[in-house]
């Protein structure tokens, strides 16, 4: 061996200096080795420990078990036992069965929350004042950008997962025999993996190494606590979702599939995301009918993913499935059985900061509570000013995709879906294209040469004011919503500039 | 019209409204409205309540009703139905 | 005297809708059917007859129905109830009244009479409403012609199968058991130039006996049928789309008879085959339905 002094342009080479041994090699079988040298910690209460987390810092969850979630309130419940306090609590989205949490807000356990959604006894309380900082909330591609550039950072993430090895391989089905539950794709917690600090991985399923395939790999994971339980089965995963039979969605359905079809973009390999809304998903039945009648293909299928979707993928009709999240069980089980049915995770899923799967869509389908007369859409608050729902992929898809078709009944009850201005701008006019309700659809004055098409394919184009007027004559004017000056929500577009924000509704008797 | 025994109309499903009818002596018209829609139709709801029971000659009555999302239509339709089998008689001038 | 009505229009679908339910009265208009009919009779609970009348009195005065031909279901006039059905809605503007359980011609006229009073009354021209009888006996299908030609207010007669099978002591199966009622009202109704109407099929999840009865009462040549969900207006204009050949076959028709015209000339013959007045009216009918298909809803 030369000296360093010896090797030409030494300086040059990235290096770490001269051999100098290894360490004992290993003599245990793997057997032994998984047993003993795991990341497998005996309680959460250790876990938490050993993530050395403290008070201000920021915690984060994913929303794949959906309603059936027990690991956020198993999380916070334990937290508060220890006595953490002012936390912030980054969910990619939140539910119903969160609503233990109000309770750890007003304790003080919980200072901050960043979510795509809310819903519940939760979102109904944070919208009449629970918190002093307003809920910030992201879309999902939005929350995956600011994860990746710092904005949001997160300390430590704790991810459920329906399998995970010793090691920390986690992902949301096992492919070996067995009957744990599943939540299918995993592709929120992907990104939070990727990303925290620290990650604790919480499991009632703990396989043999290696858990291939994975969601999530164990070089991103620190810790693994397994649990009794993660997750009600029956909250996680609905069997499938069925096509709706409401005549008014199916109605809808049919007349977006025909928008799609007159638009341009139904053609042999187009690709395409939609919903799991009632008229979002009956429109894969109707272009399912066309698909076959014209004899062409969808090349592929994004976001989340329901069984209609994976059905079609099984029949040959759509090449591939992108899917970031399983929206059902058949869903779940075809991501298990079918290699093209391939898991994505958030980032690349609608990141506006890297490649992104959304960009590639031809057209979206998507749902909405509001449609206001400059196009822009509300799917977070619901028309008294609650907020009752989720952002979603919604900025993300619509953006990317080449033709935004937003669905929504003309009025639901007595409430008109058409107004003058939304109660909250989630996703702005600009990137919609084309509303579809049951009673008329309306082409966004972007997009002209949309209107012409549709017209000369028979389809009858009202101006959106049109749209809005028909609706009001039907249900009359709506008084308006009351709201006090101060703000519980900030909504951000898919960019992370503030584009609306939420106020607390009033309640005081009207005057 | 003379009102004569409490009666109700409608039914508690989506887009109907029940109302029911209380005959009173004096005090005029009292309401007490619950809606799914209270606060962008509250008034207007209360308002057609009004105007249809001013129309019939209804001027002493406790009226309760649980709104689903009615339409004006059926408001009136129903605030007459429960008048009229209030005061046990049948519409004789449809117009 | 305008009348509210008119005899010879496009009824392929003429939906039921049950008279006491403001949500589906509300949606009745979106569906594209040609008719609606706000049912009075069956649909609606003997304690609630009042409540309903109200209820399409209200919509028929409020709701904009577009140019869809709106039709009521009443209360036959025995009952009791059919006159208080009529006195409710003639002034609430009805287009077509419709007459259930029509046994013979005296039916109909006894409803036109009350329907004639009523309008007087209201200051209506006598006159303008229309009415359809609705035959579900083996009487009523015996009687048909008379009562197809039992009032100028007949815009068309229908089946309504479900008492008349019960009253032929069979049930509803393939089709054959109404094969002589269907080919009766069909003959009645044009032999007094009026529709021939066919009747419900109520297993509204089976598409494919739906699309097969459609297919069997169109091929005999009914104007339409009634339909119970808005689920079954699609498949059933869908059978009554002309085919792309027949319909070029009409277009040169007319094309032919527009340039014997031009010629001043009687007689028009395509491909060397002169063109007979019923191969025009065919023709005619064949255009109107495809238009009719193609038409953007307009209001």
């Amino acid at each position: 061996m030369d000296e360093l002094k010896n090797i030409p342009h030494i300086d040059e080479i990235a290096h770490r200096g001269i051999f100098a041994g290894v360490p004992p090699k290993h003599t245990a079988t793997f057997q032994e080795r998984t047993a003993r040298q795991n990341k497998v910690l005996p309680s959460l209460e250790a876990a938490i420990r050993a993530t050395g987390l403290k008070d201000g810092m920021t915690i984060s969850f994913h929303h794949h078990f959906r309603g059936g979630d027990h690991v956020v309130n198993q999380v916070v419940d334990t937290l508060a036992r220890m006595g953490y306090k002012n936390l912030t609590l980054a969910a990619s989205s939140l539910a119903a069965v969160h609503a233990p949490l109000i309770d750890h807000i007003k304790s003080g356990v919980i200072t901050h929350i960043e979510t795509s959604g809310l819903r519940g006894d939760l979102a109904e309380e944070i919208s009449r004042g629970l918190m002093d900082c307003p809920v910030v909330f992201r879309s999902h591609g939005g929350r995956a950008a600011a994860i990746r550039s710092g904005e949001l950072h997160i300390d430590v993430a704790f991810l459920g997962a329906p399998s995970c090895d010793p090691y920390g391989n986690a992902n949301g089905y096992s492919r070996d025999e067995d009957d744990a539950i599943a939540c299918g794709s995993m592709g929120y917690a992907r990104t939070d993996a990727k990303y925290a600090d620290k990650v604790v991985i919480l499991t009632n399923h703990l396989v043999r190494y290696p858990n291939a395939p994975w969601a999530i790999p164990e070089y991103d994971v620190d810790y693994i606590v397994v649990m009794e339980d993660i997750g009600d089965p029956k909250g996680i995963m609905s069997g499938a979702t069925r096509y709706t039979k409401n005549p008014k969605e199916l109605l809808i359905a049919q007349t977006a599939a025909r928008v799609i079809d007159a638009a341009g973009y139904f053609y042999d390999g187009f690709s395409m995301q939609m919903g799991s809304g009632g008229a979002s998903l009956a429109t894969a039945r109707f272009l399912r009918q066309m698909m076959l009648d014209k004899g062409i293909r969808c090349r592929f299928a994004l976001g989340g993913i329901t069984g209609q979707i994976a059905a079609m993928h099984e029949e040959g009709l759509i090449d591939r499935i992108l899917d970031v999240q399983s929206f059902d069980l058949d869903a779940a089980l075809s991501l298990r059985k079918n290699r093209f049915h391939h898991q994505i995770g958030a980032t690349y899923y609608a990141s506006f900061l890297s490649a992104a799967a959304v960009d590639q869509l031809d057209f979206v389908i998507l749902s909405a509570l509001e449609i206001d007369t400059n196009f822009n859409v509300n799917v977070l608050t619901g028309s008294d000013g609650v907020i009752r729902g989720a952002i979603g992929g919604h900025p993300d898809t619509a953006a990317g995709a080449s033709l935004s078709v937003v669905v929504a009944p003309l009025t639901r009850g007595r409430i008109p879906t058409i107004i003058d201005r939304v109660n909250t701008i989630v996703t702005p006019g600009d990137v919609v294209d084309v509303v579809v309700t049951d009673q008329g659809v309306a082409v966004n004055p972007r997009r002209p040469e949309i209107a012409e098409k549709l017209r000369q394919a028979g389809i009858r184009v009202y101006t959106i004011q049109a749209l809005k007027d028909k609706a009001e004559a039907l249900v009359g004017k709506p008084d308006p919503i009351r709201y006090t000056d101060r703000v519980v929500g900030v909504v951000l577009y898919r960019d992370n500039t503030i584009i609306d924000t939420i106020r607390q509704i009033d309640e005081s008797p009207a005057e | 019209m003379k009102l004569l025994k409490t009666a109700m109309a409608g039914t508690m499903e989506s887009g109907d409204i029940m109302v029911t009818i209380v005959p009173l002596e004096n005090g005029g018209i009292t309401l007490d409205l619950t809606s799914s829609v209270m606060q962008q139709y509250g008034r207007r709801i209360g308002e057609v309540i009004r105007e249809t029971l001013g129309e019939l000659g209804v001027t002493n009555a406790a009226v309760s009703a649980v709104d689903k999302g009615a339409l004006d239509c059926t408001v009136r339709a129903r605030v007459s139905a429960a008048a009229f089998r209030c005061a046990q008689a049948e519409n004789d001038h449809w117009g | 005297m305008e009348k509210r009505y008119v005899k010879d229009r496009l009824r392929r679908s003429m939906m039921f809708v049950p008279g006491n339910n403001p949500g589906m009265i509300t949606d009745a208009r979106i569906y594209g059917a040609d008719c609606i009919m706000f049912d009075l009779e069956d649909s609606v609970a003997y304690t609630e007859k009042d409540a309903a009348r109200f209820l399409v009195h209200n919509a028929l005065k409020t709701l904009d129905f577009g140019k869809k031909e709106i039709v009521v279901r009443i209360n036959d006039l025995t009952s009791g109830l059919g006159v208080r059905d009529l006195e409710a809605i003639i002034p609430a503007g009805v287009h077509v009244v419709r007459l259930p359980k029509t046994d013979n011609a005296q039916d109909v006229i006894d409803c036109e009479k009350e329907i004639a009073r009523i309008e007087e009354k209201h200051g209506i021209p006598v006159g303008v409403t229309g009415m359809m009888a609705a035959i579900e006996s083996a009487n009523g299908v015996l009687n048909a012609r008379e009562i197809a030609h039992a009032s100028d207010r007949l815009i068309g007669i229908a089946l309504g199968a479900e008492d008349y099978v019960t009253d032929l002591k069979t049930t509803r199966s393939d089709g054959i058991e109404l094969l002589f009622a269907r080919s009766m009202i069909l003959n009645a109704a044009r032999s007094a130039g009026i529709a021939a109407l066919d009747t419900v099929y109520s297993d509204v999840n089976n598409e494919e006996g739906f699309i097969e009865e459609a297919t069997l009462i169109h091929k005999l040549g009914f104007d339409g049928k009634s339909v119970i969900n808005p689920r079954q207006i699609g498949p059933l204009h869908h059978i009554f789309i002309p085919s792309e050949k027949d319909l070029k076959k009409a277009y040169a028709i007319m094309d032919a008879i527009a340039e014997a015209n031009a010629r001043g000339s009687g007689v028009a013959s395509l491909n060397g085959k002169m063109i007979d007045k019923p191969v025009v009216i065919r023709a005619q009918r064949l255009i109107a339905l495809a238009e009719a298909d193609n038409a953007v809803e307009e209001e």
